[in-house]
């Protein structure tokens, strides 16, 4: 079985500095996956990269078979890949209710796709707040839009880059409680987060950035086993 | 001053708001959503009321002129973008507007090969030539009140586009933030083509229906652009709402003040100054307007970044 997502020798920069040297990350369909590392070590690069937001400058992305390099932004999401991005990113001048329909599709023809009232049920905060603008939510309810924007879209790979980051304990556990059923569901995710447990008990599979390259990638058994990996590459 | 002077002088500047909302819309966009300062968005304002006074005069009908503007215009607007002005999104601003200033010229002297030098003749149709007596002993011209109302109408139908539609929340998605809405799968090329011709057929309407009144004829759309700047960065870059706000602050106040300004300080200063400098205060009321928003709003009045 090709994977879904298949990431080779990937190398990126911002003008002339280098920050990713060679990445490799390979996601099967219906699987988890964890991108860990510490502040700065390439995670969102590795992201906006596969988003085509950065281009690459060396190395392969594919998705589904199909070559992701040099193709717009745009044409990338259309083929199936959804972004729950850093700092949420919520359209501040539409309306909860239009940042989840201005964007849905169904392009892969998904059986049981999501719709408003899905989402509303996963998230019921949103559904009292449809008619407010976005940028009136709570950073709680950012999130939430934020993924049920990325689930409206029907996406089959869905990628998190740090999407408990800066909310209470309980809407953390929340968004962990979202991403397990959703994984129950056969959503195919690439999860970045600062949380290794919570990651652990998620993910089928990690792995680990050093300064722009893989360090360490393995399953969630191996990195839970040892805990040296933990100190040396992730500082918890 | 009479009341009637002061409701005519009123209702003369909705009428230039509404037109110079028109330009403002397209430009606003386009600025707010691609980050592209198009100077030559006068010249489709100017393309728009030859090719109105054009169709008019072979076919005898006003409105056909009119249909026939929008349709050519949005067609040039969108020609223009896909061949020239997409190239310069990336570019910076000065390089913007050196290349738009250089289609400005490049337009007009195509303008003057094909129409000559002399202005246009473009009449209000005749069902619209008189006045109207709106109430009792108060009459305004039929064809300025036409203008209000089609100006209310796109209006309307411009704010339905943007606030009711998934085409205009990908626009407003857009001017917030552009790569987001990409990464959401916005057809951000497309979506620009189609904002141009919308820009286009807009300034195609004001050029078709301020060209009766003002006069068609080259550097026509270089004034007008002037106003249309100041209505967009007081209104807030990006935003439909500023521009119409904005649009119809600067039309009033800039009719209003040069008809009302020499007329208030005559009682102070007699009739020659107060002509001479009631009209200079006049034309540059709207730039002291501008400072002032700016001085309390820098980012403009509805801001579609924040
Ligand atoms: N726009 C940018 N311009 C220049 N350098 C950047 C830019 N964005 C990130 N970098 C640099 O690239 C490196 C990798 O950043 P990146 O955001 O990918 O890290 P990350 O793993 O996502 O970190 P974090 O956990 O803090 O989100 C860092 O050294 C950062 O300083
Ligand atoms: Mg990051």
């Amino acid at each position: 079985m090709t994977a879904l997502l298949e990431v080779r020798g990937l190398e990126a920069a911002y003008g002339a500095s280098q920050v990713l040297f060679g990445v490799d990350l390979s996601i099967d369909s219906g699987q988890v996956v964890g991108l860990l590392g510490r502040n700065g070590m390439g995670k969102t690069t590795t992201i906006r990269t596969i988003l085509g937001l950065l281009p690459a400058r060396g190395g392969e992305i594919r998705f589904c078979g199909d070559r992701l390099n040099g193709k717009p932004p745009e044409s990338i999401a259309r083929m199936g890949v959804a972004v729950v991005p850093e700092g949420r990113q919520i359209f501040p001048n539409l309306t909860v209710r239009e940042n989840l329909i201005a964007f849905a599709a169904n392009r892969a023809a998904v059986p049981d796709p999501w719709t408003l009232d899905k989402v509303y049920a996963l998230f019921p905060p949103l559904a009292a707040r449809e008619r407010n603008l976005g940028s009136r939510l709570s950073g709680g309810e950012q999130q939430m839009l934020a993924i049920g924007r990325a689930l409206m879209t029907n996406p089959q790979l869905l990628i998190l880059d740090e999407a408990t980051e800066g909310l209470a304990p309980l809407l953390r556990e929340e968004i962990w409680r979202c991403l397990s059923r959703l994984k129950a569901a056969g959503q195919t995710i690439l999860v970045v987060d600062k949380y290794v447990e919570r990651l652990i008990a998620l993910a089928d599979a990690h792995t680990i950035l050093v300064r722009g390259q893989v360090a360490w990638r393995g399953s969630s058994e191996a990195l839970s086993a040892d805990r040296t990996l933990w100190s040396r590459y992730l500082g918890v | 001053m009479t009341p009637t002077l002061i409701v005519a002088q009123i209702l003369n500047g909705v009428q230039l708001g509404l037109m110079l909302f028109l330009l403002a819309a397209g430009l606003t966009l386009i600025f707010g959503i691609m980050d592209m300062i198009n100077l030559a968005h006068g010249s489709l304002y100017m393309i728009g009321a030859y090719l109105t006074a054009t169709v008019t005069s072979a076919t005898g009908s006003f409105f056909l002129g009119v249909g026939a503007a929008i349709i050519g215009t949005a067609l040039i607007g969108m020609a223009l973008e896909m061949s020239v002005l997409r190239q310069l999104y990336k570019r910076d601003h000065l390089s913007q507007v050196l290349a738009t200033f250089g289609i400005i010229l490049i337009v007009n002297e195509i303008v003057r090969m094909i129409w000559g030098a002399q202005p246009v003749l473009l009449n209000a149709p005749e069902v619209l030539s008189g006045p109207v007596e709106i109430v009792p002993g108060f009459r305004y011209p039929a064809f300025r009140l036409f203008l209000i109302g089609v100006g209310i109408a796109v209006a309307l139908l411009l704010f339905f586009i943007v606030n009711r539609t998934r085409v205009g929340m990908w626009v407003r998605a857009g001017a917030s933030n552009r790569e987001m809405a990409q990464a959401m799968g916005v057809r951000i090329k497309l979506l620009f083509t189609l904002i141009f011709g919308l820009g286009a057929a807009l300034c195609a309407v004001a050029g078709a229906l301020l060209g009766p009144i003002l006069s068609v004829q080259v550097g026509m759309g270089e004034s007008i652009l002037i106003l249309a700047f100041v209505v967009i960065v007081i209104g807030g870059i990006g935003s439909i709402k500023g521009a119409l706000i904005g649009a119809l602050l600067v039309g009033i106040v800039d009719t209003a003040g040069r008809a009302l300004l020499p007329l208030i300080l005559r009682d102070l200063l007699g009739r020659d100054a107060a002509t001479n400098i009631g009209g200079a205060l006049a034309s540059v009321l709207i730039y002291l307007l501008m400072a002032l928003v700016l001085f309390w709003k820098p980012e403009g009045l509805f801001p579609a970044r924040s």
